[in-house]
């Protein structure tokens, strides 16, 4: 059984077609990258299965459950979280208050506020941002967002986590400390699906890539066969030798 | 500010608040009827206004309803006080606004905030006209008569309810609730995605704001001895509190109370005479206060008092 | 049958100022953002204003008064958007906070405006007798064809104003996309100012026609401006056309509900919006 499973997934706006019938799988435990030049769909991608859009048509399965129709917030308790390409955080809210709206209202049980507080602070120290756990959030810099966030996402003992591009605009060595912290995240058992442009980062932590290209799913496969695949090749000429 | 001027100031706003409370309580023995119906007065707006206030605060969807929930207590105090006592008159409307807010909410609250905005406007004529519509089938009359109650009794009903609503907006505010309220408030797909159920969330807040605005109208109500639609359901129900919450900040809950207490005070002087030029006025003061105190006097003041001080940090 | 073309004309005639309040309220809101809730009060000023001016020494014609209002009241709407709802807009962090705002301001404007028009008016229903006879072959009162007609003659000269015309074609980009179309050098601010003064506009012309067939008073915009609401959002919120539509619709069942049951005819608009919310909210033309 897939862990998540697309089928035909399609979603227009307006004349565009911003993922065109694509099929994907997503396997317990791995940690699978979704490669594609700007605009190939990722992003609505994760919209998609996240429920901030609805696939017209085609379906998408979480443990053999068809979670195509349930709004947003339904998907997070049912252990799916992720991050957003913007830094969506609560700016006038403290930080670790932030890290505890994940706590409190995504692990979809019932939770006590202690409780819920320290596994927000676990998160917290996870992400390295304990030391400024009562600063409102608009405070932080942008890279310390990124870590909120991914700690909002983890505070909701999510099984599967969706990272959109998390690596964006980090220097080199915050790009290894990320890819640390993704390989943990897998080893504490959490699947993840990661949107990246950081090739070298991606190719190495990645156990499968899928990659998009106008909206359609081109190829498939470990990051050695991706690499030695002409198409993806083609598509990626120009980009090649980046980060 | 160290952490021993915070507990000192929290101390002494919380004694003040003790003497006010208990001086408010015993008012009606120590004063003539005057001065307890003015003070009846500005606790009914105090209720509307931190009634409102709950919602519209944190997520920013603006009711227009105000004056529905108040006229629909309104009535409902005029039907049942008399044969049921007064307290259970008063639950029951506010049970009854709370039903209607809920249903109104249901309806328009998964929807975009201007459909929110137009239906709860639309509310208060909507209800007025199905009242109205009731009452010419069922009793053939316009307006009906109530069953009174004495100035004290009056006061001393909405001083509880008063009390009531504060102390609910003060806990829902602390609470996982209000957490989740200003997460939506501050990026609504955020807090979906972390698991907030947004409609229920929003629903739940709005009605409960409607319960005491409800119970607000059945206390008033029994002030008068014949009443009709067109007082029950006046729209200035739904103007003052956002006159008082604009005016007063909506940041904590000091702002609507001073609001409701300014407001209340000179419309009082104003009304017996300026009628129609007060309430010019006060819609001059609404414009005012949107365009130049977007967050109200207490805002101002806390503005001012950090200029004063040197503020470290920049304005959120 | 007699009965049913009296239905059908004074429907339609309904329908059509309802059409022109309700087109007025969607360019406020749809280009402007502005959910004016004192667009009524506008209705009231029109009708006054041409009421007025029939009154008086003067004996104006009504629908030279038209144009008077009609004017006046645009260049009302034009001042209150250059400095009212242009410094609500310059100080709104976003368009949410933006509609708001400049909602909360014409709550405010409503009561300014109808309190203004109390103390200069007065309480109490007026009104002025013009073109009563009837027209003996349709046995409809002349004024309410006038009304119609003239109707019709602004939605045809609206309908080209919008096409055929540069302000007309930037409008009509605003409302499709509104900073792109400033990217593509339409003087966005222009835009927005006349569109809303132009939903003023349209308020008083509305108030000027009502004047010449009903009784006034200066509580009459607040009924107005709810049906607007209704009819914008049946139309689709935003949508100029959908206004329209949604104005007829709605007058051919007042003018139905009216016939058989005067005091059901505001419930009956509230059903149809309760069930447009349930069923459709988009509207008809909603997007």
């Amino acid at each position: 059984m897939h862990l998540l499973e697309g089928q035909g997934v399609t979603r227009q706006f307006g004349g565009l077609t911003a993922v065109s019938d694509v099929d994907f799988y997503v396997d317990q435990g791995e940690i699978v990258g979704l490669i594609g030049p700007n605009g190939a769909g990722k992003t609505t991608l994760f919209n998609l299965i996240s429920a901030a859009l609805k696939p017209k048509p085609g379906k998408i399965f979480y443990k053999e459950r068809d979670i195509t129709p349930l709004p947003a917030y339904k998907i997070c308790r049912m252990g799916i979280a992720r991050t957003f390409q913007t830094v969506k955080i609560f700016p006038n809210v403290p930080v670790l208050r932030n890290v505890m709206v994940g706590s409190l209202f995504g692990t979809g049980r019932r939770i006590s506020s202690a409780e819920a507080q320290s596994k927000a602070e676990e998160a917290l120290e996870f992400v390295e941002l304990s030391s400024v756990k009562d600063l409102p959030a608009g405070d932080l810099t942008l890279a310390q967002q990124k870590r909120l966030e991914l700690a909002r996402a983890l505070a909701s003992d999510p099984e599967l986590l969706l990272l959109d591009e998390l690596m964006a605009g980090l220097t080199p060595t915050e790009v290894t400390e990320a890819m640390e912290a993704i390989t943990q995240i897998r080893s504490r058992g959490v699947t993840v699906v990661m949107i990246e442009h950081v090739m070298q980062a991606i190719m190495k932590i990645s156990d499968r890539i899928i990659v998009l290209d106008y909206g359609k799913k081109i190829a498939e496969g470990t990051p050695a066969e991706m690499a030695a695949n002409p198409q993806v090749i083609e598509v990626y000429l120009g980009e090649e030798c980046d980060a | 500010m160290g952490t021993n001027t915070f507990t000192k100031t929290k101390g002494l706003s919380l004694g003040l608040l003790l003497v006010v409370f208990v001086f408010l309580a015993v008012l009606p023995t120590l004063t003539q009827g005057y001065l307890t119906v003015l003070l009846t007065d500005i606790l009914k707006f105090v209720i509307l206004t931190v009634g409102w206030m709950m919602f519209a605060g944190p997520t920013g969807y603006i009711s227009l309803a105000t004056g529905a929930f108040y006229g629909l207590g309104f009535y409902m105090a005029a039907v049942f006080n008399g044969p049921l006592p007064f307290a259970v008159v008063i639950i029951i409307a506010g049970v009854a606004a709370f039903v209607v807010a809920l249903l109104v909410g249901a309806l328009t609250l998964r929807l975009r905030a201007a459909y929110f905005c137009i239906f709860t406007f639309a509310l208060v004529l909507l209800i007025q006209s199905v009242v109205m519509e009731v009452e010419r089938i069922v009793t053939q009359t316009r307006g009906r008569f109530v069953e009174t109650e004495t100035i004290e009794a009056a006061y001393w009903a909405m001083f509880i309810v008063a009390v009531a609503t504060l102390l609910a907006a003060y806990l829902i505010r602390r609470s996982r609730h209000g957490l989740a309220l200003q997460s939506i408030g501050e990026y609504e797909e955020a807090a979906a995605h972390s698991g907030i159920n947004i409609v229920r969330t929003k629903i739940v807040t709005f009605a409960v704001g409607s319960l005491f605005m409800g119970m607000a109208g059945a206390i008033i109500a029994t002030r008068r001895a014949y009443i009709d639609p067109g007082i029950a359901f006046s729209m200035n129900n739904t103007f003052l509190p956002v006159l008082m919450a604009m005016f007063g900040g909506m940041t904590n809950l000091i702002g609507p109370v001073i609001g409701a207490a300014v407001f209340t005070y000179i419309g009082e002087i104003l009304l017996t005479r300026f009628p129609d030029l007060y309430m010019l006025i006060f819609g001059v003061v609404l414009i005012l206060a949107i365009v130049f105190m977007p967050n109200g006097i207490v805002g101002l003041v806390q503005d001012v008092w950090r200029k004063l001080r040197g503020g470290r940090r920049a304005p959120a | 049958m007699v009965i049913f073309r009296d239905i059908i004309v004074t429907g339609l005639l309904l329908g059509g100022i309802y059409a022109l309040v309700s087109v007025g309220l969607s360019l406020q809101y749809g280009v402007a953002r502005v959910l004016n809730i004192s667009h009524g009060e506008f209705i009231m000023v029109g009708a006054f204003i041409t009421y007025t001016l029939f009154v008086s020494s003067a004996n104006i014609n009504p629908l030279i008064s038209l144009v008077i209002a009609g004017i006046f009241t645009f260049i009302i709407g034009w001042i209150l958007h250059t400095t009212l709802f242009r410094r609500l807009m310059d100080t709104s962090p976003t368009i949410e906070a933006f509609e708001g705002k400049s909602m909360l301001a014409s709550f405010g404007l409503y009561y300014v405006v109808q309190n203004l028009g109390r103390i200069i008016w007065g309480s109490e229903n007026r009104g002025f007798v013009f073109l009563n006879r009837t027209v003996t072959a349709a046995q409809i009162p002349l004024n309410r064809l006038v009304s119609l007609g003239v109707v019709i003659v602004i939605a045809i000269a609206f309908y080209f104003f919008l096409s055929h015309t540069r302000m007309g074609k930037a409008i009509r980009a605003a409302i499709q996309d509104r900073s792109t179309a400033g990217l593509m050098g339409v003087n966005i601010h222009g835009v927005l100012a006349i569109c809303f003064a132009l939903g003023l506009g349209l308020a008083g012309v509305a108030g000027s026609l009502i004047s010449t067939i009903l009784a006034i008073q200066t509580s009459m915009g607040l009924s107005y401006l709810v049906i607007a609401m209704i009819v914008v959002v049946l139309g689709g919120l935003g949508s100029i056309s959908g206004a329209m539509i949604g104005g007829v619709i709605l007058g051919l069942v007042s003018a139905l509900v009216t016939y058989f049951q005067p005091s059901m005819t505001m419930i009956a608009y509230y059903v149809i919006f309760i069930l447009l919310l349930l069923v459709r909210p988009k509207g008809i033309m909603g997007r």
